[in-house]
């Protein structure tokens, strides 16, 4: 999939750029946008370390098993057959409650080792490595459908602009927010039972 | 209003007297986990420089305003606002093009018209989808990503669509 998006990004950038006569802010990008990757990667792994330094303490002090235990009910749901004391699931659980709190630096850094634990549980269980797990694609899921209790950015930028009521929209972002989640979810779920069944038969 | 500048350092706070109270390492514990990150990040940082380089040129080259034009149109019909239409292109692709974006639109109409409206919705409702799963998976040896990428386009579009929706519904 990967492949297709980066391959056919560039190419298509190209052509284009140069039939429609951006050569020029073509070239420019070519060349910054790796700087600007690179900026970027600085700006997330002292955030990364941080919280990963944090969230050892915290695995260490049992802070992790005791919020996983407020989500278990609704993740057994949507992660079956994950062992509810991995190291996974504890990160995947303190992930979503960055998420829902507005984190979003330090939701990533733990979602990416959430990432990485949830490989790990994959081999245990014999899965190939190369191949997306049903578990993984529900996390990430989670991670592209917005959580977050209170839209800030939207409402700073509104009140910027002169808005005389930079937070009502708040009702709507709640309701969008939940109605796309489902529907993520739902396509997610419903692809993983079958191929789960195309696997047992 | 602002609460989330009292969340990190409670948080901080409770996870070092936990850490105190179970006897923990607190220091040590720290710079091993800090550790075992900052080799996860590296692992990251490939995938970044490609995904980066793609996107930025996409925007370059002025193949995404070309493509919003494309879909202006059909945009209107399912009574979805054009204005707000880069916004819905650029959103599951990049995070700051999508701020950028934002921006724009509220220059150009009021944020508390039909439009400036929705793309509030919009910004507050949807992530970086493709940003996510790129880095997401770039944190393991994933190939075949299978379903994902559909699952979380189906988020997106029901967002853009409820977006329209929730706005005539409850502010009009």
């Amino acid at each position: 999939m990967m492949k297709w998006v980066f391959g056919l990004m560039l190419l298509l950038s190209v052509i284009f750029g140069l039939v429609t006569g951006n050569a020029a802010p073509l070239t420019e990008s070519a060349l910054n946008s790796c700087v600007e990757a690179v900026e970027l990667f600085l700006y997330l792994i002292g955030g990364m370390c941080m919280w990963g330094g944090l969230m050892r303490i915290a695995e260490k002090a049992g802070l992790t098993t005791a919020l996983a235990k407020i989500f278990r009910p609704l993740f057994k749901f949507l992660f079956p057959g994950l062992d509810p004391s991995s190291k996974a699931y504890g990160l995947i659980c303190m992930n979503v409650a960055a998420n829902v709190l507005g984190l979003g630096n330090a939701a990533t850094p733990i979602g990416l080792n959430a990432m990485h634990e949830l490989e790990i549980e994959g081999q245990k269980r014999g899965l190939d490595g190369t191949v997306a797990s049903r578990h993984m694609i529900v996390f990430i899921v989670l991670n592209t459908a917005s959580i977050t209790l209170i839209p800030q950015t939207a409402a700073t930028l509104r009140l910027k602009h002169g808005s005389l009521s930079p937070f009502d929209i708040f009702p709507a972002v709640i309701v969008t927010s939940v109605i796309a989640l489902a529907a993520g979810l739902l396509v997610a779920l419903i692809f993983n039972a079958a191929d789960k069944r195309k696997a047992g038969a | 209003m602002n609460y989330t500048s009292y969340i990190i350092p409670v948080l901080i706070a409770l996870m070092i007297a936990v850490g105190f109270v179970k006897k923990v390492d607190v220091f040590n514990e720290f710079i091993d986990g800090a550790g075992e990150s900052l080799r996860v990040g590296i692992g990251i940082l490939p995938a970044l420089i490609a995904l980066m380089t793609a996107i930025g040129m996409f925007k370059a080259s002025g193949a995404l305003e070309a493509i919003t034009g494309l879909v202006a149109p059909a945009a209107e019909f399912i009574g979805f606002p054009p204005e707000a239409l880069p916004l819905a292109l650029i959103r599951p692709i990049s995070g700051s093009g999508a701020l950028a974006t934002f921006e724009t639109i509220l220059t150009d109409v009021s944020p508390d018209s039909f439009a400036g409206r929705v793309a509030s919705v919009m910004m507050g409702a949807s992530e970086t989808t493709f940003y996510t799963v790129a880095v997401y998976y770039g944190a393991t040896k994933v190939t075949k990503t299978r379903h994902t990428i559909a699952a979380c386009l189906t988020s997106d579009i029901t967002a853009f669509i409820f977006s329209a929706l929730t706005v005539n519904l409850f502010m009009s």
